[in-house]
Protein backbone atom coordinates (compact mmCIF):
# COMPACT_ATOMS: atom_id res chain seq x y z
CA UNK A 1 0.00 0.00 0.00
CA UNK A 2 1.45 3.36 -1.06
CA UNK A 3 1.27 6.32 1.33
CA UNK A 4 -1.17 8.10 -0.99
CA UNK A 5 -3.43 5.06 -0.89
CA UNK A 6 -3.29 5.01 2.89
CA UNK A 7 -4.27 8.69 2.95
CA UNK A 8 -7.35 7.88 0.84
CA UNK A 9 -8.44 5.28 3.37
CA UNK A 10 -7.81 7.58 6.35
CA UNK A 11 -9.70 10.49 4.76
CA UNK A 12 -12.64 8.20 3.97
CA UNK A 13 -12.88 7.18 7.63
CA UNK A 14 -15.09 10.14 8.49
CA UNK A 15 -16.55 8.87 11.73
CA UNK A 16 -16.45 11.77 14.18
CA UNK A 17 -13.36 11.69 16.40
CA UNK A 18 -13.88 10.30 19.90
CA UNK A 19 -14.51 12.54 22.91
CA UNK A 20 -11.86 15.19 23.56
CA UNK A 21 -9.14 14.39 26.08
CA UNK A 22 -10.27 17.20 28.33
CA UNK A 23 -13.78 15.75 28.61
CA UNK A 24 -12.39 12.31 29.34
CA UNK A 25 -10.07 13.60 32.09
CA UNK A 26 -12.82 15.51 33.89
CA UNK A 27 -15.08 12.48 33.65
CA UNK A 28 -12.32 10.20 34.93
CA UNK A 29 -11.57 12.52 37.87
CA UNK A 30 -15.24 12.70 38.89
CA UNK A 31 -15.62 8.93 38.62
CA UNK A 32 -12.39 8.30 40.55
CA UNK A 33 -13.46 10.62 43.38
CA UNK A 34 -16.85 8.89 43.53
CA UNK A 35 -15.27 5.41 43.62
CA UNK A 36 -12.80 6.43 46.34
CA UNK A 37 -15.60 8.01 48.41
CA UNK A 38 -17.77 4.91 48.01
CA UNK A 39 -14.96 2.59 49.14
CA UNK A 40 -14.31 4.87 52.12
CA UNK A 41 -17.96 5.01 53.17
CA UNK A 42 -18.40 1.26 52.76
CA UNK A 43 -15.39 0.30 54.88
CA UNK A 44 -14.45 3.18 57.22
CA UNK A 45 -16.12 5.85 59.29
CA UNK A 46 -15.05 9.46 59.79
CA UNK A 47 -13.11 10.01 63.02
CA UNK A 48 -15.49 10.66 65.96
CA UNK A 49 -13.94 14.06 66.75
CA UNK A 50 -14.06 15.29 63.14
CA UNK A 51 -15.88 18.54 63.95
CA UNK A 52 -13.37 19.49 66.63
CA UNK A 53 -10.37 18.38 64.54
CA UNK A 54 -11.51 20.33 61.49
CA UNK A 55 -10.69 23.54 63.32
CA UNK A 56 -7.09 22.60 64.12
CA UNK A 57 -4.16 23.78 62.04
CA UNK A 58 -2.58 20.32 61.74
CA UNK A 59 -5.75 18.72 60.36
CA UNK A 60 -6.31 21.53 57.88
CA UNK A 61 -2.70 21.30 56.74
CA UNK A 62 -3.06 17.56 56.08
CA UNK A 63 -6.15 18.19 54.02
CA UNK A 64 -4.58 21.06 52.05
CA UNK A 65 -1.29 19.29 51.26
CA UNK A 66 -3.11 16.23 49.86
CA UNK A 67 -5.63 18.27 47.92
CA UNK A 68 -2.76 20.33 46.48
CA UNK A 69 -1.06 17.12 45.38
CA UNK A 70 -4.26 15.88 43.69
CA UNK A 71 -4.89 19.18 41.87
CA UNK A 72 -1.26 19.52 40.74
CA UNK A 73 -1.08 15.91 39.55
CA UNK A 74 -4.36 16.34 37.66
CA UNK A 75 -2.94 19.33 35.76
CA UNK A 76 0.33 17.49 35.10
CA UNK A 77 -1.44 14.36 33.88
CA UNK A 78 -3.51 16.36 31.41
CA UNK A 79 -0.29 17.79 29.97
CA UNK A 80 1.57 14.46 29.89
CA UNK A 81 -1.25 12.55 28.18
CA UNK A 82 -0.70 14.51 24.95
CA UNK A 83 2.16 13.54 22.60
CA UNK A 84 3.84 16.96 22.86
CA UNK A 85 3.36 17.15 26.65
CA UNK A 86 6.32 19.04 28.09
CA UNK A 87 7.70 17.61 31.33
CA UNK A 88 9.12 21.01 32.36
CA UNK A 89 5.63 22.53 32.45
CA UNK A 90 4.54 19.96 35.01
CA UNK A 91 7.32 20.73 37.51
CA UNK A 92 5.66 23.75 39.20
CA UNK A 93 2.37 21.85 39.42
CA UNK A 94 4.00 18.84 41.04
CA UNK A 95 6.32 20.79 43.38
CA UNK A 96 3.61 22.74 45.23
CA UNK A 97 2.61 19.91 47.55
CA UNK A 98 6.15 18.73 48.50
CA UNK A 99 7.13 22.35 49.27
CA UNK A 100 4.13 22.72 51.60
CA UNK A 101 5.02 19.45 53.25
CA UNK A 102 8.67 20.40 53.84
CA UNK A 103 7.56 23.75 55.28
CA UNK A 104 5.10 22.06 57.65
CA UNK A 105 7.65 19.47 58.79
CA UNK A 106 10.18 22.25 59.48
CA UNK A 107 7.59 24.17 61.48
CA UNK A 108 6.67 21.04 63.45
CA UNK A 109 10.34 20.35 64.29
CA UNK A 110 10.81 23.92 65.55
CA UNK A 111 7.64 24.04 67.65
CA UNK A 112 7.64 20.61 69.32
CA UNK A 113 10.14 19.04 71.76
CA UNK A 114 12.44 16.50 70.16
CA UNK A 115 11.42 13.77 72.67
CA UNK A 116 7.92 13.80 71.12
CA UNK A 117 9.14 13.33 67.52
CA UNK A 118 9.27 9.51 67.40
CA UNK A 119 5.75 9.30 68.80
CA UNK A 120 4.47 11.92 66.35
CA UNK A 121 6.14 10.20 63.41
CA UNK A 122 4.94 6.70 64.24
CA UNK A 123 1.42 7.79 65.28
CA UNK A 124 -1.06 5.09 66.23
CA UNK A 125 -2.15 3.86 62.82
CA UNK A 126 0.96 3.91 60.62
CA UNK A 127 0.83 0.64 58.66
CA UNK A 128 -2.94 0.76 58.67
CA UNK A 129 -2.80 4.23 57.09
CA UNK A 130 -0.29 3.09 54.46
CA UNK A 131 -2.40 0.09 53.45
CA UNK A 132 -5.72 1.94 53.42
CA UNK A 133 -4.49 4.85 51.31
CA UNK A 134 -3.06 2.31 48.85
CA UNK A 135 -6.32 0.34 48.84
CA UNK A 136 -8.54 3.40 48.34
CA UNK A 137 -6.20 4.59 45.55
CA UNK A 138 -6.29 1.39 43.47
CA UNK A 139 -9.72 2.06 41.95
CA UNK A 140 -8.88 5.65 40.94
CA UNK A 141 -5.51 4.50 39.53
CA UNK A 142 -7.22 1.94 37.29
CA UNK A 143 -9.63 4.60 36.03
CA UNK A 144 -6.76 6.98 35.23
CA UNK A 145 -4.82 4.27 33.37
CA UNK A 146 -7.89 3.61 31.22
CA UNK A 147 -8.27 7.34 30.54
CA UNK A 148 -4.59 7.49 29.60
CA UNK A 149 -5.12 4.83 26.94
CA UNK A 150 -7.51 7.30 25.33
CA UNK A 151 -4.67 9.82 25.21
CA UNK A 152 -1.24 9.51 23.60
CA UNK A 153 1.55 10.05 26.15
CA UNK A 154 5.06 10.12 24.70
CA UNK A 155 6.47 8.85 28.02
CA UNK A 156 3.96 6.41 29.39
CA UNK A 157 6.05 5.47 32.44
CA UNK A 158 6.25 9.05 33.71
CA UNK A 159 2.58 9.67 32.93
CA UNK A 160 1.72 6.49 34.84
CA UNK A 161 3.74 7.63 37.85
CA UNK A 162 1.83 10.94 37.85
CA UNK A 163 -1.45 9.01 37.57
CA UNK A 164 -0.37 7.22 40.76
CA UNK A 165 0.28 10.58 42.45
CA UNK A 166 -3.21 11.72 41.47
CA UNK A 167 -4.81 8.50 42.72
CA UNK A 168 -2.81 8.81 45.96
CA UNK A 169 -3.78 12.46 46.35
CA UNK A 170 -7.47 11.62 46.03
CA UNK A 171 -7.24 8.59 48.32
CA UNK A 172 -5.28 10.58 50.91
CA UNK A 173 -7.66 13.54 50.82
CA UNK A 174 -10.54 11.20 51.61
CA UNK A 175 -8.67 9.06 54.17
CA UNK A 176 -7.82 12.23 56.12
CA UNK A 177 -11.43 12.17 57.40
CA UNK A 178 -10.72 8.89 59.21
CA UNK A 179 -7.09 9.30 60.25
CA UNK A 180 -6.42 10.61 63.78
CA UNK A 181 -2.65 11.09 63.38
CA UNK A 182 -2.30 14.76 62.51
CA UNK A 183 1.43 15.51 62.81
CA UNK A 184 3.15 16.59 59.58
CA UNK A 185 5.87 14.09 60.54
CA UNK A 186 3.30 11.29 60.25
CA UNK A 187 1.93 12.62 56.94
CA UNK A 188 5.41 13.05 55.46
CA UNK A 189 6.22 9.42 56.27
CA UNK A 190 3.17 7.19 55.94
CA UNK A 191 1.06 9.06 53.40
CA UNK A 192 4.18 9.61 51.29
CA UNK A 193 4.99 5.90 51.37
CA UNK A 194 1.50 4.95 50.22
CA UNK A 195 1.46 7.58 47.47
CA UNK A 196 4.93 6.54 46.30
CA UNK A 197 3.69 2.95 46.15
CA UNK A 198 0.74 3.93 43.97
CA UNK A 199 3.05 6.00 41.81
CA UNK A 200 5.44 3.10 41.23
CA UNK A 201 2.52 0.82 40.46
CA UNK A 202 1.16 3.40 38.00
CA UNK A 203 4.51 3.66 36.21
CA UNK A 204 4.87 -0.11 35.82
CA UNK A 205 1.27 -0.61 34.69
CA UNK A 206 1.31 2.27 32.20
CA UNK A 207 4.48 1.02 30.51
CA UNK A 208 2.66 -2.22 29.76
CA UNK A 209 -0.89 -0.97 29.14
CA UNK A 210 -0.49 2.41 27.47
CA UNK A 211 0.92 1.81 23.99
CA UNK A 212 -0.33 3.51 20.88
CA UNK B 1 7.74 25.64 8.54
CA UNK B 2 6.63 29.11 9.71
CA UNK B 3 3.56 30.24 11.58
CA UNK B 4 1.44 30.87 8.47
CA UNK B 5 2.07 27.25 7.37
CA UNK B 6 1.03 26.10 10.81
CA UNK B 7 -2.11 28.26 10.74
CA UNK B 8 -3.03 26.66 7.42
CA UNK B 9 -2.47 23.17 8.85
CA UNK B 10 -4.59 24.05 11.89
CA UNK B 11 -7.35 25.40 9.63
CA UNK B 12 -7.34 22.17 7.57
CA UNK B 13 -7.40 20.04 10.72
CA UNK B 14 -10.31 21.97 12.22
CA UNK B 15 -12.22 21.58 8.94
CA UNK B 16 -11.36 17.87 8.94
CA UNK B 17 -12.64 17.39 12.49
CA UNK B 18 -15.85 19.15 11.42
CA UNK B 19 -16.23 16.45 8.73
CA UNK B 20 -14.58 17.94 5.60
CA UNK B 21 -13.07 14.92 3.87
CA UNK B 22 -11.15 16.90 1.23
CA UNK B 23 -9.57 19.19 3.82
CA UNK B 24 -8.54 16.10 5.75
CA UNK B 25 -6.91 14.53 2.68
CA UNK B 26 -4.99 17.76 2.09
CA UNK B 27 -3.96 17.89 5.75
CA UNK B 28 -2.67 14.32 5.65
CA UNK B 29 -0.68 14.93 2.42
CA UNK B 30 1.04 17.92 4.02
CA UNK B 31 1.62 16.01 7.24
CA UNK B 32 3.16 13.16 5.22
CA UNK B 33 5.64 15.60 3.60
CA UNK B 34 6.68 17.02 6.97
CA UNK B 35 7.09 13.60 8.56
CA UNK B 36 8.99 12.27 5.51
CA UNK B 37 11.51 15.10 5.84
CA UNK B 38 11.82 14.47 9.56
CA UNK B 39 12.28 10.70 9.16
CA UNK B 40 14.89 11.08 6.39
CA UNK B 41 16.90 13.48 8.57
CA UNK B 42 16.77 11.18 11.59
CA UNK B 43 17.41 7.80 9.92
CA UNK B 44 21.06 7.99 8.91
CA UNK B 45 22.20 4.38 9.17
CA UNK B 46 19.43 2.79 7.16
CA UNK B 47 17.74 -0.30 8.52
CA UNK B 48 14.42 1.49 8.78
CA UNK B 49 12.47 2.69 5.76
CA UNK B 50 11.46 6.35 6.35
CA UNK B 51 8.22 5.65 4.48
CA UNK B 52 7.26 3.08 7.15
CA UNK B 53 7.59 5.84 9.74
CA UNK B 54 5.47 8.17 7.58
CA UNK B 55 2.69 5.61 7.30
CA UNK B 56 2.74 4.61 10.95
CA UNK B 57 2.68 8.27 11.98
CA UNK B 58 -0.27 9.02 9.68
CA UNK B 59 -2.23 6.16 11.25
CA UNK B 60 -1.44 7.48 14.74
CA UNK B 61 -2.38 11.04 13.74
CA UNK B 62 -5.71 9.71 12.54
CA UNK B 63 -6.53 7.56 15.56
CA UNK B 64 -5.26 10.15 18.08
CA UNK B 65 -6.51 13.33 16.41
CA UNK B 66 -8.65 14.08 19.48
CA UNK B 67 -5.39 14.65 21.44
CA UNK B 68 -4.72 17.82 19.41
CA UNK B 69 -6.08 20.97 21.08
CA UNK B 70 -7.83 23.15 18.52
CA UNK B 71 -6.16 26.29 19.87
CA UNK B 72 -2.64 24.79 19.85
CA UNK B 73 -0.10 24.82 16.98
CA UNK B 74 -0.06 21.65 14.88
CA UNK B 75 3.68 21.18 14.28
CA UNK B 76 4.81 20.34 17.86
CA UNK B 77 2.00 17.81 18.17
CA UNK B 78 2.72 16.26 14.78
CA UNK B 79 6.49 15.99 15.30
CA UNK B 80 5.96 14.55 18.79
CA UNK B 81 3.91 11.72 17.28
CA UNK B 82 6.53 11.16 14.55
CA UNK B 83 9.32 11.07 17.16
CA UNK B 84 7.38 8.58 19.28
CA UNK B 85 6.88 6.30 16.28
CA UNK B 86 10.51 6.63 15.21
CA UNK B 87 11.80 5.68 18.68
CA UNK B 88 9.35 2.77 18.73
CA UNK B 89 10.67 1.57 15.36
CA UNK B 90 14.31 1.82 16.50
CA UNK B 91 13.44 -0.17 19.62
CA UNK B 92 11.73 -2.91 17.60
CA UNK B 93 14.62 -3.00 15.17
CA UNK B 94 17.07 -3.34 18.05
CA UNK B 95 15.19 -6.38 19.28
CA UNK B 96 14.99 -7.86 15.81
CA UNK B 97 18.74 -7.45 15.30
CA UNK B 98 19.42 -9.36 18.52
CA UNK B 99 17.24 -12.17 17.22
CA UNK B 100 19.09 -12.09 13.86
CA UNK B 101 22.44 -12.42 15.62
CA UNK B 102 21.19 -15.44 17.57
CA UNK B 103 20.00 -17.02 14.33
CA UNK B 104 23.41 -16.49 12.71
CA UNK B 105 25.12 -18.10 15.69
CA UNK B 106 23.22 -21.31 14.96
CA UNK B 107 25.56 -23.55 12.93
CA UNK B 108 22.69 -24.84 10.76
CA UNK B 109 21.56 -21.36 9.73
CA UNK B 110 21.64 -20.87 5.97
CA UNK B 111 22.13 -17.46 4.42
CA UNK B 112 18.76 -16.29 3.15
CA UNK B 113 18.16 -14.80 -0.26
CA UNK B 114 17.55 -11.07 -0.21
CA UNK B 115 13.80 -10.56 -0.49
CA UNK B 116 12.15 -7.65 -2.20
CA UNK B 117 11.50 -4.82 0.28
CA UNK B 118 8.16 -5.50 1.88
CA UNK B 119 6.32 -2.58 3.40
CA UNK B 120 5.30 -3.07 6.98
CA UNK B 121 1.80 -1.83 6.28
CA UNK B 122 1.14 -4.64 3.79
CA UNK B 123 1.98 -7.24 6.42
CA UNK B 124 -0.46 -5.54 8.79
CA UNK B 125 -3.08 -5.41 6.02
CA UNK B 126 -2.67 -9.13 5.30
CA UNK B 127 -3.22 -9.98 8.95
CA UNK B 128 -6.73 -8.44 8.93
CA UNK B 129 -9.94 -10.46 8.86
CA UNK B 130 -10.98 -10.97 5.20
CA UNK B 131 -14.00 -8.63 5.41
CA UNK B 132 -11.99 -5.73 6.83
CA UNK B 133 -9.11 -6.41 4.45
CA UNK B 134 -11.27 -6.22 1.31
CA UNK B 135 -12.92 -2.98 2.49
CA UNK B 136 -9.59 -1.30 3.36
CA UNK B 137 -8.02 -2.47 0.08
CA UNK B 138 -11.00 -1.28 -1.99
CA UNK B 139 -10.94 2.22 -0.47
CA UNK B 140 -7.16 2.63 -0.45
CA UNK B 141 -5.47 0.62 -3.22
CA UNK B 142 -8.42 0.64 -5.64
CA UNK B 143 -9.45 4.19 -4.70
CA UNK B 144 -13.17 3.36 -4.44
CA UNK B 145 -15.67 5.52 -2.57
CA UNK B 146 -17.62 4.21 0.42
CA UNK B 147 -20.80 3.80 -1.65
CA UNK B 148 -18.99 2.01 -4.54
CA UNK B 149 -17.34 -0.33 -2.04
CA UNK B 150 -20.70 -1.01 -0.43
CA UNK B 151 -22.39 -2.00 -3.68
CA UNK B 152 -19.36 -3.99 -4.94
CA UNK B 153 -19.14 -6.04 -1.76
CA UNK B 154 -22.90 -6.24 -1.16
CA UNK B 155 -22.66 -4.50 2.20
CA UNK B 156 -24.48 -1.52 3.69
CA UNK B 157 -22.58 1.78 3.74
CA UNK B 158 -22.65 1.74 7.55
CA UNK B 159 -21.08 -1.73 7.60
CA UNK B 160 -18.37 -0.51 5.18
CA UNK B 161 -17.61 2.49 7.42
CA UNK B 162 -17.39 0.30 10.51
CA UNK B 163 -15.14 -2.25 8.76
CA UNK B 164 -12.90 0.55 7.43
CA UNK B 165 -12.54 2.14 10.86
CA UNK B 166 -11.86 -1.14 12.65
CA UNK B 167 -9.51 -2.29 9.89
CA UNK B 168 -7.41 0.89 10.15
CA UNK B 169 -7.29 0.63 13.95
CA UNK B 170 -6.15 -3.01 13.67
CA UNK B 171 -3.47 -2.07 11.13
CA UNK B 172 -2.18 0.59 13.50
CA UNK B 173 -2.01 -1.96 16.35
CA UNK B 174 -0.15 -4.54 14.28
CA UNK B 175 2.13 -2.17 12.40
CA UNK B 176 5.73 -3.38 12.52
CA UNK B 177 4.83 -6.29 14.79
CA UNK B 178 3.98 -8.80 12.05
Amino acid sequence: METNELIKALAADTRPPPASLSTVWWGAAALAAAVAAAVFLATLAPRPDLAAAAGTLRFLFKFVVLLTLALGAFGALRILSRPEGDLRKTVPLLMASPILLVAAVTLELFTTPSESWPERLMGTSNVYCFLLVMAIGLGPLSIFLLAMRHGAPSRSGIAGAVAGLLAGGIAGTIYVLHCTDDSPLFVATWYTLAIAGLSGLGALAAQRLVRW
Amino acid sequence: MDSSDDNELARLMRAAIAGDERAYGEFLRRAACLVRGFARRKIVNGGIDPEDIVQETLLAIHLKRHTWREDAPVAPWLYAIARYKLIDAFRRRGRRMEIDIEAIAEPAAEPQAELAREWEINRALESLAPGQRSVVAAVSVDGRSISETASNLGMSETAVRVALHRGLAAIARRFGRG
